[in-house]
């Protein structure tokens, strides 16, 4: 039976189209449709229900945003969670948005607190980490799998060329790569049941930016794709030798 | 005042990504004048080796516990050395080591954190990092306002410049934190090349049509020194193993030379690969949104093409070497 705790971000849905306005201060969600980041839900979120399905206990997930975040928080219910708390804050920095996690799961007892490995808007992959040292506890980072027995975890991580095999009790911060689990997709039922279920408001907690985004650009625009004939690779091999020098 | 980085090894050997981090320090020094300092932890041997990228010292955290990867307590040690060392700027690689410590050290710290940056900070007048964002589709001007600043590095983004100095080795004691983690055991796949490492990467989709087809694209990655990357639909569907997927929900990588065999160019596999320096799409379809992105492309048959460039860069290598 374990309490799990699983902070979810929004994201924008990954095909949209990335523009910026305010003279490319600002991301332009103009047009943007906005899901539940795919590393929390997929991942950090359905790994949570499969333990809860199996050992009992209770999931609560957790976002840091406004109230056009709920949306995103009532797919997350719909999906399965129990309850969900938002926490009213900003979220341009990472070590802010750590601070507020932080400072929610320390006043409410958590044994597992489950994130996706990076948000695909921002790819910081910063805050889980942030929340196991604000909270002194144990991180195990772009985990693949993860099995309970009672209170004692075994961990596959992935690392450089290889996988790593960890154990640690809880309580414990993870967060979740691709292997952990399969995404699900909530039925009528759980759409439902999503509208009644607890959603708590929670202000913000003090606390200060230690990072600020001054601006945006795009990519230089690729030139336009040399093409080789089929019949012809030895081209290819000779323009990758002499001109592009990659080989 | 120093810049510092902490130098990951794997099997007692400094990993290239350490060398990436220390050479953007090395070259963040000479701006700012400042003395680069490196932290190794663990069984590590050639440590001097470092000191081609100019780090004049390496602080040698050799206790036993730090064989094996514990972010917090290898967070603890650059903390420590962080102090000593007077740092006002810690760097790291932006890869699985970097993303696990440095979280952790900014929050000890109390320091903003530039996570995947691409060039050195623009010191005039503040302190602002370059970073990709959007999976690569753009970049961020990132401001760090705290006394010290943290970032890691995006790996294969900063040209390498060799700065020759003398590495002075220091074995440096720390006490550390004791934790309630223990690495159980480690499964290498030795004989792979690093996905996030590699400088050409082989990459093939749906368009190789099984998993019995994939003999050729690991026989062209052997002529090339490269390693194997996929699509997701054939990671999903079992054909490939999911640690070689690359996308916006895979690994991102930016290698030299990037093949792409059979696979269409969703935005989302664009996201995780487009910052590789040259791009070659095959495919049969010549309408395959890859091509937009691609420098190179051949519209053909992987099943006829691939046999056929494995021929001819065997002919280039046995000419050029």
């Amino acid at each position: 039976m374990n309490k799990i705790l699983v902070c979810i971000s929004k994201a924008p849905d990954t095909t949209s189209k990335i523009s910026f306005a305010d003279g490319n201060t600002k991301f332009d969600e103009n047009g943007v449709q906005f899901i539940i980041n795919p590393f929390d839900e997929w991942f950090a979120l359905v790994r949570g229900l499969e333990l809860k399905e199996a050992n009992g206990g209770n999931v609560t997930v957790l976002n840091v945003g406004g109230a056009d975040n709920d949306p995103i928080i009532r797919k997350a219910l719909a999906i399965g969670a129990d309850d969900a708390v938002r926490i009213d804050a900003k979220t341009d920095d990472a070590l802010y948005v750590a601070k507020q996690i932080a400072a929610y799961a320390k006043q409410n007892s958590f044994d597992l607190l489950l994130f996706g490995k990076e948000t695909i808007d921002y790819n910081g992959s910063q805050v889980a980490g942030m929340v196991a040292e604000l909270m002194n506890l144990p991180y195990v980072s772009l985990a693949s799998k993860l099995d309970m027995n009672g209170n004692n975890a075994t961990i596959e991580r992935e690392i450089e060329g290889g996988v790593e095999v960890i154990e640690t009790s809880t309580p414990f911060i993870l967060s979740a790569a691709k292997g952990m689990a399969e995404a699900r997709i909530p039925n009528m039922r759980g759409i439902m049941a999503a509208r009644t279920k607890p959603l708590t408001v929670v202000p913000a907690f003090e606390a200060t930016n230690s990072t600020k985004i001054k601006s945006f650009t795009m990519p230089p625009a690729k030139s336009s794709c040399k093409y080789v004939d089929a019949a012809n690779v030895e081209e290819l091999v000779s323009l990758l030798h002499n001109e592009a020098k990659a080989i | 005042m120093s810049i510092l980085i902490y130098a990951d090894s794997s099997n007692g050997h400094l990993t290239k990504n350490a060398f990436e981090a220390a050479n953007y320090a090395s070259q963040l020094a000479q701006k700012t004048g400042d003395k680069a300092v490196a932290v190794v932890t663990g069984n590590v041997s050639g440590l001097d080796q470092l000191g081609k990228f100019g780090i004049s010292k390496v602080l040698h955290v050799a206790n036993a516990e730090l064989n094996n990867f514990d972010p917090q307590k290898i967070a603890h040690a650059i903390a420590e050395a962080a102090k000593a060392e007077n740092s006002s700027v810690i760097v790291f690689a932006h890869d699985y080591s970097g993303k696990s410590v440095a979280p952790f050290l900014a929050a000890k710290l109390d320091a903003g954190l530039v996570t995947g940056a691409i060039a050195l900070p623009n010191t005039d007048g503040g302190f602002t990092v370059k970073k990709s964002v959007f999976s690569g589709k753009a970049f961020a001007e990132v401001e760090v306002l705290t006394p010290i600043k943290i970032i890691s590095v995006l790996p294969n983004a900063i040209a390498k410049i060799e700065n020759n100095v003398t590495a002075e080795i220091v074995d440096y004691t720390v006490s550390l934190p004791s934790t309630n983690l223990k690495v159980k055991e480690i499964k290498k796949e030795s004989s792979e090349l690093s996905l996030t490492e590699a400088d050409i990467v082989v990459s093939a989709g749906r368009g190789l049509k099984g998993p019995e087809n994939w003999g050729m694209i690991e026989e062209l990655a052997h002529v090339l020194g490269a390693a194997t990357a996929c699509s997701r639909p054939v990671a999903d569907i079992g054909w490939r193993p999911h640690h070689e997927h690359v996308g916006q929900t895979g690994l991102a990588i930016r290698p030299n030379l990037y093949f792409a065999i059979g696979i269409s160019g969703a935005i989302q596999h664009l996201a995780g690969v487009n910052g590789s320096k040259i791009i070659v799409a095959i495919n049969t379809d010549a309408e395959a949104p890859f091509f937009k992105a691609a420098d190179y492309g051949i519209v053909g048959d992987a099943f006829d093409v691939v046999p056929k460039l494995i021929d001819a860069f065997k002919k280039f290598k046995a000419a050029n070497n």
